[in-house]
């Protein structure tokens, strides 16, 4: 896993997955799923240490509004599976997978973010740096042309999503995709570096002028979290 | 052939008019940037869809599905809300409507409550709708459902939408805390307020009427 916040998040994902076993069906959900559960993850800098490029107000909400509100729903779709799981429903217990994937989605995408942001000058900005810096010339032909794929990525989103500088944890190569809504990145793909491209990440600053939060974002990317993201 | 081109339709009331279930800067933003970059680009879309190899055509139903969805959701929506004092602001300016979700929802409160869930279930962006199945008799027949849709997708299945909610952030996120009604991430208070400046009269005529009246809308805006 790229980030050591999510340390959290995937034991209760893989309690989530593991077949419960037959204890007192009262105390399971409580006994075992506790030590699992996801937190929310403290950022590293200050609200308002984006600024002028995301705005503290944004920061503060999105971190203390938006994250916690996937943290308390992944927490509660998987006790809800792991419920059912012990009821042996399975049916049921599969019947949360939507709400896992978003929550849970939801938890991991904002974690992977706020790592891979920085304040200007302290560790946010210029550019990707040694092997990164080697793969993104090769791939794109340059950070300039990374970013220029990238940010039509993000302005390419219809509706609600993230644009993600991914690795091919197979073939190894590079590449730009988009998710849809909290859809996190899976399979053999490596998230290195998310763009939160739904409006609360942006609009009570920029409003619908997006464009320009997708110029100005670059200026608080932490590549050294991205670079060390790279295998 | 020259497509026909499409025009953002005016509201039929001012900008701060839905205050302070949804301020005049929303408003604003809503109609004169948001709707207007669907028509631009539904526009120019269509503009290219006619001399555009099949291949090209194809990749184009993307945005003509987005942008279409969206001008046609959005003039759906301006049309659906009139200012909180306007008598059509009162469900008795839709007796039929409020006599059919009353035998589906008991109510006009488990009507609102039943909306609330599905706009509250919503991933992302999207819509939240009361429609009216087609096929059967008109008014008082029932057939009301409340229909959930992602992104700009329009309700073209064959069903007559009567209200529409918009549920993207933009509808309601700037409304901050020294407004008297804020909602920022709180989309249930915008949910629950919207109903104060919803337009019953445009319900009633969408409910008894069939698609062709529901989109009429549309017409008038090419």
């Amino acid at each position: 896993m790229a980030s050591s916040l999510l340390r959290t998040s995937t034991s209760a994902l893989r309690a989530a997955t593991r077949s419960a076993k037959p204890v007192g069906a009262a105390g399971l959900a409580g006994t075992s799923f506790v030590r699992g559960k996801a937190t929310l993850p403290d950022l590293s800098y200050d609200y308002g240490a984006l600024e002028p490029h995301i705005s503290g107000k944004i920061m503060e909400l999105h971190h203390k509004n938006h994250h916690q509100t996937y943290v308390n729903g992944l927490n509660a779709a998987v006790e809800q599976i792991q419920e059912a799981q012990a009821k042996g429903d399975m049916a049921k217990a599969a019947s949360f997978a939507p709400l896992l994937n978003f929550h849970g989605g939801g938890h991991i995408n904002h974690s992977l973010f706020w790592e891979n942001l920085a304040p200007s000058g302290k560790g946010g900005g210029g550019g990707p740096e040694g092997e990164l810096a080697k793969e993104i010339d090769e791939t794109f032909g340059g950070f300039e042309p990374l970013r220029k794929k990238m940010n039509a990525a993000l302005a390419g989103i219809q509706g609600s999503g993230w644009a993600w500088l991914v690795q091919d944890g197979e073939k190894g190569g590079l590449s730009v995709i988009t998710k849809a809504n909290q859809d996190p990145v899976t399979g053999s793909l490596k998230p290195l570096l998310g763009i939160d491209a739904w409006e609360h990440a942006y609009y009570l600053q920029y409003q619908n002028r997006k464009a320009e939060y997708f110029d100005a974002v670059w200026n608080v990317v932490n590549w050294e979290t991205v670079g060390k993201r790279m295998s | 052939m020259a497509s026909p081109t499409h025009k953002l339709p005016s509201l039929g009331y001012s900008y701060d008019a839905l205050e302070p279930a949804i301020s005049a800067q929303i408003m604003d933003l809503h109609h004169s940037k948001h709707h207007a970059t669907y028509v631009a680009n539904l526009n120019a879309a269509l503009a290219s869809y006619s001399s555009a190899s099949v291949p090209d055509q194809i990749a184009l139903q993307a945005a003509i599905k987005f942008n279409g969805g969206g001008h046609i959701n959005h003039s759906l929506f301006w049309a659906n809300l009139t200012p909180a004092s306007s008598p059509d602001a009162n469900p008795q300016a839709a007796p039929q409507l409020i006599k059919s979700i009353g035998e589906t929802w008991g109510s006009v409160g488990g009507l609102q409550a039943a909306v609330k869930a599905a706009a509250l279930g919503i991933q992302g962006s999207g819509w939240v709708w009361l429609v009216r199945e087609q096929g059967g008799k008109a008014a008082g027949r029932g057939g009301l459902r409340i229909v959930p849709t992602k992104d700009q997708d329009p309700v073209v299945g064959g069903e007559i939408p009567i209200i529409g909610i918009d549920m993207w952030e933009h509808a309601y996120y700037l409304q901050a805390r020294q407004f008297p009604l804020h909602y920022l991430n709180g989309k249930a208070s915008y949910i629950d307020n919207i109903w104060s400046v919803i337009n019953w009269k445009t319900a009633e005529e969408r409910f008894l009427g069939g698609r062709e009246e529901a989109f009429s809308v549309l017409k008038s805006s090419l």
